[in-house]
Protein backbone atom coordinates (compact mmCIF):
# COMPACT_ATOMS: atom_id res chain seq x y z
CA UNK A 1 0.00 0.00 0.00
CA UNK A 2 1.40 3.57 -0.52
CA UNK A 3 0.54 6.50 1.34
CA UNK A 4 -1.55 7.85 -1.76
CA UNK A 5 -3.76 5.17 -0.78
CA UNK A 6 -3.78 5.79 2.54
CA UNK A 7 -4.98 9.24 2.11
CA UNK A 8 -7.83 8.05 -0.16
CA UNK A 9 -8.82 5.42 1.81
CA UNK A 10 -8.75 7.26 5.42
CA UNK A 11 -9.61 10.33 3.42
CA UNK A 12 -6.73 12.40 4.46
CA UNK A 13 -6.03 15.74 4.15
CA UNK A 14 -2.29 16.57 2.48
CA UNK A 15 -0.70 19.16 3.73
CA UNK A 16 2.64 19.35 2.00
CA UNK A 17 5.38 16.61 0.70
CA UNK A 18 2.96 15.82 -2.14
CA UNK A 19 6.18 14.18 -4.16
CA UNK A 20 6.60 11.69 -1.37
CA UNK A 21 2.89 10.38 -1.90
CA UNK A 22 4.41 6.90 -3.47
CA UNK A 23 6.13 5.92 -0.78
CA UNK A 24 5.32 2.50 0.64
CA UNK A 25 3.68 2.04 3.79
CA UNK A 26 5.18 -0.62 6.03
CA UNK A 27 3.63 -0.09 9.27
CA UNK A 28 2.60 2.61 11.67
CA UNK A 29 3.53 4.42 14.80
CA UNK A 30 1.87 6.54 17.51
CA UNK A 31 3.95 8.66 19.85
CA UNK A 32 3.76 12.23 20.87
CA UNK A 33 7.74 11.61 22.99
CA UNK A 34 10.17 12.71 20.26
CA UNK A 35 12.80 10.60 22.06
CA UNK A 36 10.68 7.75 21.66
CA UNK A 37 10.24 8.04 18.12
CA UNK A 38 14.04 8.46 17.59
CA UNK A 39 14.62 5.24 19.53
CA UNK A 40 11.64 2.75 18.22
CA UNK A 41 10.18 3.53 15.21
CA UNK A 42 11.12 1.97 11.78
CA UNK A 43 11.50 3.03 8.45
CA UNK A 44 8.27 2.79 6.25
CA UNK A 45 6.09 3.26 9.08
CA UNK A 46 3.29 5.88 9.27
CA UNK A 47 3.52 8.45 12.53
CA UNK A 48 0.30 9.35 13.80
CA UNK A 49 0.98 12.32 16.29
CA UNK A 50 -0.26 15.63 17.39
CA UNK A 51 3.15 17.35 17.22
CA UNK A 52 2.92 20.12 14.62
CA UNK A 53 7.00 21.76 15.12
CA UNK A 54 9.90 21.32 12.45
CA UNK A 55 11.78 18.96 14.42
CA UNK A 56 8.87 16.30 13.80
CA UNK A 57 9.81 16.26 10.39
CA UNK A 58 13.67 16.29 11.22
CA UNK A 59 13.29 12.87 12.81
CA UNK A 60 10.45 11.66 10.05
CA UNK A 61 13.04 12.06 7.50
CA UNK A 62 16.19 10.73 9.28
CA UNK A 63 14.01 7.90 10.31
CA UNK A 64 12.74 7.51 6.89
CA UNK A 65 9.17 7.19 8.09
CA UNK A 66 6.56 6.65 5.07
CA UNK A 67 4.72 9.93 5.93
CA UNK A 68 3.41 11.92 9.10
CA UNK A 69 -0.49 11.89 9.97
CA UNK A 70 -1.63 14.73 12.41
CA UNK A 71 -4.54 14.16 14.06
CA UNK A 72 -7.53 16.27 15.42
CA UNK A 73 -7.49 18.74 13.00
CA UNK A 74 -4.06 19.74 13.72
CA UNK A 75 -2.17 21.80 10.94
CA UNK A 76 2.10 21.70 10.49
CA UNK A 77 3.76 25.38 11.57
CA UNK A 78 5.43 26.76 8.69
CA UNK A 79 9.30 25.66 9.22
CA UNK A 80 7.57 22.08 9.50
CA UNK A 81 5.61 22.69 6.07
CA UNK A 82 8.70 23.86 4.58
CA UNK A 83 11.14 20.82 5.22
CA UNK A 84 8.36 18.60 4.27
CA UNK A 85 8.46 19.50 1.21
CA UNK A 86 12.07 19.51 0.83
CA UNK A 87 12.56 16.50 2.61
CA UNK A 88 9.57 15.08 0.02
CA UNK A 89 7.76 13.49 3.42
CA UNK A 90 4.82 13.46 2.94
CA UNK A 91 2.64 15.56 6.26
CA UNK A 92 -1.34 14.40 6.04
CA UNK A 93 -4.12 15.89 8.55
CA UNK A 94 -7.36 14.11 9.84
CA UNK A 95 -9.97 15.59 12.22
CA UNK A 96 -10.08 12.16 14.05
CA UNK A 97 -8.43 11.55 16.96
CA UNK A 98 -5.08 9.39 17.30
CA UNK A 99 -7.04 6.14 18.99
CA UNK A 100 -9.87 6.59 15.73
CA UNK A 101 -7.05 6.86 13.22
CA UNK A 102 -4.57 4.06 14.60
CA UNK A 103 -7.48 1.88 14.80
CA UNK A 104 -8.19 2.70 10.90
CA UNK A 105 -4.73 2.66 9.94
CA UNK A 106 -4.73 -0.99 11.54
CA UNK A 107 -7.67 -2.29 9.79
CA UNK A 108 -6.41 -1.25 6.78
CA UNK A 109 -2.83 -2.82 7.39
CA UNK A 110 -4.22 -5.88 8.35
CA UNK A 111 -7.03 -6.33 5.67
CA UNK A 112 -7.06 -9.42 3.74
CA UNK B 1 21.98 44.00 50.17
CA UNK B 2 22.57 43.73 46.72
CA UNK B 3 21.05 43.66 43.19
CA UNK B 4 22.72 41.51 40.90
CA UNK B 5 20.93 40.81 37.30
CA UNK B 6 20.95 37.07 36.50
CA UNK B 7 20.79 34.81 33.43
CA UNK B 8 20.72 31.52 34.61
CA UNK B 9 19.82 29.43 31.16
CA UNK B 10 22.57 29.63 28.99
CA UNK B 11 23.95 26.67 26.34
CA UNK B 12 27.31 26.79 25.04
CA UNK B 13 28.49 25.15 21.92
CA UNK B 14 28.43 21.97 22.94
CA UNK B 15 24.22 21.52 23.00
CA UNK B 16 23.49 20.86 19.17
CA UNK B 17 20.99 23.38 18.72
CA UNK B 18 23.72 26.18 19.83
CA UNK B 19 25.34 28.22 17.43
CA UNK B 20 29.54 27.64 17.02
CA UNK B 21 30.07 30.78 18.48
CA UNK B 22 28.92 30.05 22.08
CA UNK B 23 32.50 29.45 23.31
CA UNK B 24 33.02 29.43 27.18
CA UNK B 25 35.07 33.26 26.10
CA UNK B 26 32.65 34.47 23.91
CA UNK B 27 29.72 33.74 26.45
CA UNK B 28 31.90 35.18 29.26
CA UNK B 29 32.06 38.48 26.98
CA UNK B 30 28.30 38.98 26.39
CA UNK B 31 27.54 38.40 30.02
CA UNK B 32 30.30 41.22 30.38
CA UNK B 33 28.21 43.42 27.98
CA UNK B 34 25.02 42.47 29.71
CA UNK B 35 26.55 43.24 32.64
CA UNK B 36 25.30 40.35 34.11
CA UNK B 37 26.85 39.61 37.77
CA UNK B 38 25.27 35.57 37.65
CA UNK B 39 25.05 33.34 34.88
CA UNK B 40 23.87 29.52 34.44
CA UNK B 41 25.10 27.19 32.27
CA UNK B 42 22.68 24.69 31.16
CA UNK B 43 23.31 22.43 28.17
CA UNK B 44 21.27 19.87 27.07
CA UNK B 45 21.90 16.89 29.47
CA UNK B 46 25.34 17.59 29.81
CA UNK B 47 27.56 19.07 32.50
CA UNK B 48 30.65 19.06 30.69
CA UNK B 49 31.82 22.86 29.66
CA UNK B 50 29.96 24.19 32.58
CA UNK B 51 33.53 24.29 34.56
CA UNK B 52 35.21 26.16 31.73
CA UNK B 53 33.13 28.82 31.55
CA UNK B 54 33.32 29.12 35.58
CA UNK B 55 37.03 29.65 35.38
CA UNK B 56 37.00 32.38 32.70
CA UNK B 57 33.96 34.23 34.26
CA UNK B 58 35.45 34.59 37.51
CA UNK B 59 38.18 36.27 36.37
CA UNK B 60 35.61 38.81 35.70
CA UNK B 61 33.86 38.71 38.52
CA UNK B 62 30.72 36.90 37.27
CA UNK B 63 29.37 33.85 39.32
CA UNK B 64 28.78 30.69 37.10
CA UNK B 65 26.06 28.23 38.16
CA UNK B 66 27.55 24.73 36.84
CA UNK B 67 24.51 22.61 35.85
CA UNK B 68 22.60 20.92 33.14
CA UNK B 69 19.08 21.63 31.27
CA UNK B 70 17.82 17.74 31.80
CA UNK B 71 15.33 16.64 29.83
CA UNK B 72 13.13 14.30 31.39
CA UNK B 73 11.27 10.87 30.07
CA UNK B 74 8.17 12.93 30.19
CA UNK B 75 10.16 14.90 27.88
CA UNK B 76 10.10 18.27 30.37
CA UNK B 77 13.31 19.97 30.33
CA UNK B 78 14.11 21.15 33.71
CA UNK B 79 17.28 23.21 34.91
CA UNK B 80 19.36 21.82 37.53
CA UNK B 81 22.56 23.53 39.40
CA UNK B 82 25.46 22.26 41.75
CA UNK B 83 27.53 23.97 43.77
CA UNK B 84 30.61 22.00 44.43
CA UNK B 85 32.65 19.80 41.43
CA UNK B 86 32.41 16.73 43.12
CA UNK B 87 28.17 16.75 42.90
CA UNK B 88 28.59 17.80 39.31
CA UNK B 89 30.54 15.29 38.42
CA UNK B 90 28.56 12.57 39.94
CA UNK B 91 25.51 14.28 38.48
CA UNK B 92 27.14 14.22 34.95
CA UNK B 93 27.51 10.50 35.85
CA UNK B 94 23.96 9.98 36.13
CA UNK B 95 22.95 11.82 33.31
CA UNK B 96 25.40 9.64 31.58
CA UNK B 97 24.07 6.44 32.96
CA UNK B 98 20.34 7.18 32.51
CA UNK B 99 20.01 9.15 28.69
CA UNK B 100 18.99 7.15 26.32
CA UNK B 101 21.40 6.81 23.57
CA UNK B 102 20.08 8.03 20.08
CA UNK B 103 22.63 8.55 17.69
CA UNK B 104 24.05 11.64 16.39
CA UNK B 105 24.81 10.29 12.26
CA UNK B 106 27.60 12.58 11.11
CA UNK B 107 26.51 15.28 13.41
CA UNK B 108 22.49 15.33 11.96
CA UNK B 109 20.95 16.85 14.53
CA UNK B 110 24.11 19.03 15.26
CA UNK B 111 27.76 19.75 16.75
CA UNK B 112 28.20 18.75 20.12
CA UNK B 113 31.65 19.68 21.12
CA UNK B 114 33.28 19.30 24.93
CA UNK B 115 35.67 22.60 24.70
CA UNK B 116 38.72 24.07 26.68
CA UNK B 117 38.97 27.52 27.36
CA UNK B 118 40.99 28.12 24.34
CA UNK B 119 37.96 26.54 22.19
CA UNK B 120 39.88 23.03 21.63
CA UNK B 121 38.40 20.25 21.34
CA UNK B 122 38.09 17.64 23.72
CA UNK B 123 35.55 14.97 22.28
CA UNK B 124 32.58 15.23 20.09
CA UNK B 125 29.73 13.33 22.13
CA UNK B 126 28.70 11.29 19.71
CA UNK B 127 24.13 10.45 20.90
CA UNK B 128 21.85 13.02 20.58
CA UNK B 129 22.16 15.29 23.88
CA UNK B 130 18.30 16.41 24.49
CA UNK B 131 17.25 12.88 24.10
CA UNK B 132 14.86 11.70 27.35
CA UNK B 133 16.74 10.48 30.05
CA UNK B 134 14.92 7.09 31.14
CA UNK B 135 13.89 8.51 34.61
CA UNK B 136 11.10 11.29 35.39
CA UNK B 137 11.23 13.98 36.35
CA UNK B 138 10.07 13.18 40.30
CA UNK B 139 13.40 10.72 40.70
CA UNK B 140 15.65 13.35 38.68
CA UNK B 141 14.38 16.24 41.49
CA UNK B 142 15.51 13.82 44.03
CA UNK B 143 18.78 12.87 42.88
CA UNK B 144 19.35 17.26 42.16
CA UNK B 145 18.34 17.21 45.60
CA UNK B 146 20.28 14.89 47.07
CA UNK B 147 23.26 16.40 45.61
CA UNK B 148 22.09 19.72 47.02
CA UNK B 149 21.34 20.76 44.24
CA UNK B 150 18.48 23.57 42.46
CA UNK B 151 15.56 22.19 40.39
CA UNK B 152 13.43 24.60 38.34
CA UNK B 153 11.34 23.18 35.27
CA UNK B 154 11.92 25.18 32.82
CA UNK B 155 9.97 27.46 30.35
CA UNK B 156 6.98 26.87 31.76
CA UNK B 157 4.57 27.87 29.58
CA UNK B 158 6.42 26.86 26.22
CA UNK B 159 4.48 24.34 24.06
CA UNK B 160 7.50 22.24 23.21
CA UNK B 161 8.90 20.19 26.33
CA UNK B 162 7.33 22.88 29.07
CA UNK B 163 5.96 21.58 32.02
CA UNK B 164 2.24 22.23 31.58
CA UNK B 165 2.37 21.04 27.62
CA UNK B 166 3.86 17.75 28.61
CA UNK B 167 2.33 16.52 31.87
CA UNK B 168 -0.43 19.68 31.96
CA UNK B 169 0.04 20.20 35.57
CA UNK B 170 2.74 20.56 38.55
CA UNK B 171 2.52 17.07 40.05
CA UNK B 172 1.54 17.92 43.68
CA UNK B 173 4.53 16.48 45.02
CA UNK B 174 7.22 17.25 42.76
CA UNK B 175 9.50 20.28 45.15
CA UNK B 176 11.04 22.70 43.01
CA UNK B 177 13.53 26.08 44.00
CA UNK B 178 11.35 28.19 41.43
CA UNK B 179 10.08 28.34 38.15
CA UNK B 180 11.18 29.50 34.62
CA UNK B 181 9.69 31.45 32.03
CA UNK B 182 11.65 32.90 28.82
CA UNK B 183 10.46 35.15 26.30
CA UNK B 184 8.43 38.94 27.38
CA UNK B 185 4.64 37.15 28.29
CA UNK B 186 4.28 39.57 31.82
CA UNK B 187 5.04 37.53 34.86
CA UNK B 188 1.33 38.57 36.45
CA UNK B 189 -0.76 36.47 32.97
CA UNK B 190 1.75 33.72 33.56
CA UNK B 191 0.73 33.33 37.21
CA UNK B 192 -3.08 33.96 36.32
CA UNK B 193 -3.28 31.68 33.32
CA UNK B 194 -1.32 28.70 35.16
CA UNK B 195 -2.94 28.97 38.52
CA UNK B 196 0.46 29.28 39.99
CA UNK B 197 0.90 29.59 43.97
CA UNK B 198 2.01 32.86 44.97
CA UNK B 199 5.06 31.55 47.79
CA UNK B 200 6.67 29.91 43.80
CA UNK B 201 9.21 32.09 42.41
CA UNK B 202 8.97 32.65 39.17
CA UNK B 203 12.41 33.78 37.21
CA UNK B 204 13.42 34.72 33.94
CA UNK B 205 16.26 34.05 31.77
CA UNK B 206 16.99 34.03 27.84
CA UNK B 207 17.54 30.59 27.21
CA UNK B 208 20.29 31.84 24.89
CA UNK B 209 21.56 29.47 21.82
CA UNK B 210 23.22 32.64 19.87
CA UNK B 211 25.97 35.01 21.89
CA UNK B 212 23.30 38.32 21.14
CA UNK B 213 20.78 36.37 23.17
CA UNK B 214 22.82 36.41 26.36
CA UNK B 215 20.73 38.22 29.13
CA UNK B 216 18.16 39.29 26.37
CA UNK B 217 15.87 38.07 29.47
CA UNK B 218 17.20 38.28 32.98
CA UNK B 219 15.87 38.42 36.75
CA UNK B 220 17.13 40.61 39.67
CA UNK B 221 18.43 38.55 42.95
CA UNK B 222 18.32 40.75 45.98
CA UNK B 223 21.44 38.92 47.60
CA UNK B 224 23.81 39.49 50.58
CA UNK B 225 26.32 38.05 47.87
CA UNK B 226 26.86 36.48 44.45
CA UNK B 227 27.03 32.89 45.72
CA UNK B 228 25.49 29.42 45.44
CA UNK B 229 23.75 29.48 48.69
CA UNK B 230 22.13 33.31 48.23
CA UNK B 231 21.20 32.54 45.26
CA UNK B 232 19.21 29.16 46.47
CA UNK B 233 17.86 31.30 49.41
CA UNK B 234 16.74 34.13 46.75
CA UNK B 235 14.66 31.36 44.68
CA UNK B 236 13.05 30.32 47.64
CA UNK B 237 12.03 33.20 49.31
CA UNK B 238 14.10 32.69 52.76
CA UNK B 239 16.04 35.21 54.95
CA UNK B 240 14.93 38.44 53.46
CA UNK B 241 16.08 37.30 49.76
CA UNK B 242 14.19 37.35 46.62
CA UNK B 243 14.10 37.69 43.32
CA UNK B 244 12.44 39.82 41.02
CA UNK B 245 11.25 40.02 37.28
CA UNK B 246 9.51 42.58 35.36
Amino acid sequence: MKVSDLVEKLQLKVFSGETGLNREVMGGYVSDLLSDVMGNISEGEVWITLQTHQNVLAIASLKDVAAVILVKGLEPEKEMLKHSNEEEMPVLGTTRATFETAGKLYELLNAD
Amino acid sequence: MQTIKADLHIHTVLSPCADLAMSPANIVQEAKEARLGVIGITDHNSTRNARVVKNLAEKEGILVLTGAEVTTKEEVHCLTFFEKEEELIEFQKYLDDNIVQIDNPDGYWGYQPVVDKDENILELVPYWLPAALETGISAIQKKVYSLNGIFIPAHISRPENGIFAQLGFIPSRLEFDALEITGRRRAGDIRKKYKLKKEWTLIRNSDAHFPQQTGRNYSFFHIEKADFSEIKMALNRQKGRFVEIV
